[in-house]
């Protein structure tokens, strides 16, 4: 078994159980908090877009992996998000403590209107339904006047109280707290009943319902919340950008999600972590090499350029088909060698 | 406590039961056999609200149960252990016995959110009481294994927990001992009586061994291609001679 044996249950259904974590996540904090002293401009840019990546896969996760609802729709309810605190910002000159909430309660009031017809929906006429909501959605933000369609439009600054955040070292301390904390609530709702209820459902509707649980009551939960997080992103996105177009929400940013969660692992928090992280960075890293490989080779270089679509997916696919369980399979793997290091069980 | 009145089921051409009645009394266990395919999981089915009975009526302490939502049911005080093992696979043995007592516990998202007050309390009620339904069935061992990694007999006592969990007052255990060796089967007949007596819930059992079903119980009925033939104690049944046939006609066709 490798564990140490555990007297009384409080310390078992404690969030963080050894000593272990808790200093790993002391030093993880104290590097969130130094490495902007460190990093470039871009490079802190590119870590700003994983933390708000984050917190819309924790959001997809909570849908996808937990519940077992497909959705093709998060980056719908992202745009939704950063839409409703753009022109509550703009038009109502509300401040930005209200506009984010709102942008979340928007998306997840949405989201619960989505949920609905979905009760009767499984599998693939879900993913359907749920992407034609998302046309639905693009289509009124290019119709609609105050959207301004194709040109898109600004949105205010950050304003809290009398601090503004502009740069991108403010923006990543500003956004990283967001991040933190979503994580925090994710992993909070995952291990309580709720958690229970989800995961129940995804395995087996039927039982499901004869332990009493509620599929409509807790799938209509289910996309609530996602459409919650989706909502907060989609806020931190337009407040970050400063100008949003309805093409940066479309069904490509949807199938991003998608590739993050399957990627880091269905069902885990870690695994939204993890795989927000690398699909985030990986065109970074392609963008990266390709400047490597500018030097010695051009042509090859060009070819990059030209692929890196293909290139993207094609890393996705080998993640996929050499780790099924995903990043976190991985990491799971890996603690349990570790615990039971030097002997194998 | 549940009275059965009448109840039709079809299934395309094939009617699954056909005008059955029962009536079972709080506190016994009672048993229904039959052949395979006699309808017996479909009768269970219908009293928990999986399928709905075309016809007939089923009560549960004076409320009818035909038309009422699944989870209404079981929340009622039904509670069941399904023939095929229908265990929430990704889940460990502790979450699946804790998965099935969340109606019992009431605090919100936001709580949970938090995960303070009122969420931390009464996860740490629901903890204490599937502990002790973890010892009644003496699952110490498996608390924090993924059930899929379980063998098949311990799967089947982790079906029953998860259904006691609940605090029900009845049980449908549906075929518990099928597949299991002589041992388990003892084992389970002791957990079974064990539900009963200590824990006071009443169980209806579905089962084909029938040393097991004329040990356990204290009455008995019989479907056969979905009409109920008899009704007795499990020494009438024994010499019933309709039962007999009915079983002895299956094993020459
Ligand atoms: N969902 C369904 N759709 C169609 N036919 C069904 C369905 N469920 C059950 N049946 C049919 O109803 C009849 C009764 O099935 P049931 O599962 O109730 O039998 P049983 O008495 O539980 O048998 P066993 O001892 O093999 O479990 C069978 O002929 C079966 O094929
Ligand atoms: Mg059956």
């Amino acid at each position: 078994m490798g564990g140490k044996f555990k007297t009384s249950y409080k310390g078992d259904m404690a969030l963080f159980q050894t000593l272990w974590v808790k200093v790993w996540l002391g030093i993880l904090a104290a590097a969130i908090v130094v490495c902007p002293q460190f990093l470039s401009t871009y490079q802190i840019s590119i870590l700003n877009e994983m933390a708000i990546a984050i917190i819309g896969a924790l959001g997809l996760n909570l849908l996808i992996g937990y519940t077992g609802q497909i959705s093709l729709g998060h980056g719908a309810f992202l745009a939704i998000g950063a839409y409703t605190t753009a022109l509550a910002a703009g038009e109502l000159n509300l401040p930005f403590i209200v506009t984010l909430p709102l942008s979340g309660f928007m998306a997840a009031l949405l989201g619960m209107v989505v949920g609905v017809p979905a009760l009767r929906l499984k599998g693939l006429y879900l993913a359907l339904g749920t992407l034609a909501f998302g046309f639905i959605v693009d289509y009124i933000l290019f119709h609609w006047d105050l959207t301004q369609g194709d040109m898109g439009m600004a949105v205010n600054p950050v304003q809290i109280g009398s601090w503004s955040v502009q740069t991108e070292k403010e923006f990543f301390y500003f956004i990283a707290c967001f991040a933190a904390l979503a994580t925090l609530c994710a992993k909070n709702i995952a291990r309580s009943k709720i958690g229970r209820n989800f995961i129940a459902i995804r395995d087996r509707d039927i039982a499901a319902e004869a332990m009493g649980i509620s599929l409509a009551k807790y799938k209509i939960m289910a996309f609530g919340l996602s459409s919650f997080y989706a909502g907060i992103a989609g806020a931190l996105v337009a407040h970050y950008q400063k100008w949003i177009v309805p093409g940066s929400f479309d069904l490509s940013l949807s199938i991003a999600y998608i590739a993050m969660i399957i990627l880091g692992g269905l069902g885990t928090v870690l695994g939204s972590i993890l795989g927000a992280i690398l699909i985030t960075g990986i065109p970074h890293g392609i963008i990266y090499a390709t400047d490597v490989a500018k030097e010695s080779y051009p042509a090859l270089s060009g070819l990059i350029v030209d692929f890196k679509l293909g290139i993207f997916g094609l890393i996705v696919v080998l993640a996929l088909l050499f780790e099924p369980q995903g990043l976190a399979g991985i990491y799971r793997r890996a603690k349990v060698y570790w615990k039971t290091w030097p002997f194998k069980y | 406590m549940l009275r059965i009145a009448n109840v039709t089921m079809h299934f395309g051409g094939i009617a699954a039961l056909q005008n059955v009645s029962l009536d079972v009394m709080p506190g016994g266990i009672y048993s229904i056999i039959g052949p395979n395919g006699a309808g017996k999981t479909t009768l269970f089915n219908c009293i928990s609200g999986i399928y709905r009975a075309r016809s007939g009526s089923i009560t549960f302490k004076g409320k009818e149960l035909i038309g009422t939502k699944a989870h209404k049911i079981s929340q009622m005080g039904i509670a069941r252990a399904f023939q095929n093992i229908e265990l929430f696979k990704g889940m460990t043995v502790l979450d699946n016995l804790m998965s099935a007592r969340g109606f019992l516990h009431h605090y919100g998202l936001l709580a949970a959110t938090l995960y303070l007050g009122r969420c931390a309390r009464e996860e740490r009620k629901c903890r204490d009481r599937v502990e002790e339904v973890i010892e009644l069935l003496d699952l110490q061992k498996c608390r924090k294994t993924p059930v899929g990694a379980l063998s098949y007999g311990v799967q089947k006592r982790v079906e029953l927990g998860r259904a006691l969990t609940m605090e029900p007052e009845m049980v449908l255990i549906d075929e518990p001992v099928s597949g299991m060796n002589l041992e388990e089967t003892e084992d389970m007949a002791r957990y079974i009586l064990d539900v009963n007596e200590e824990r006071n819930i009443t169980v209806l059992l579905i089962e084909h061994d029938m040393g097991l079903v004329m040990d356990l119980s204290d009455r008995v009925t019989v479907l056969n291609f979905g009409v109920k033939i008899a009704e007795g104690s499990p020494d009438e049944i024994a010499r019933n001679p309709e039962v007999i046939s009915a079983y002895l006609g299956r094993q020459q066709s």
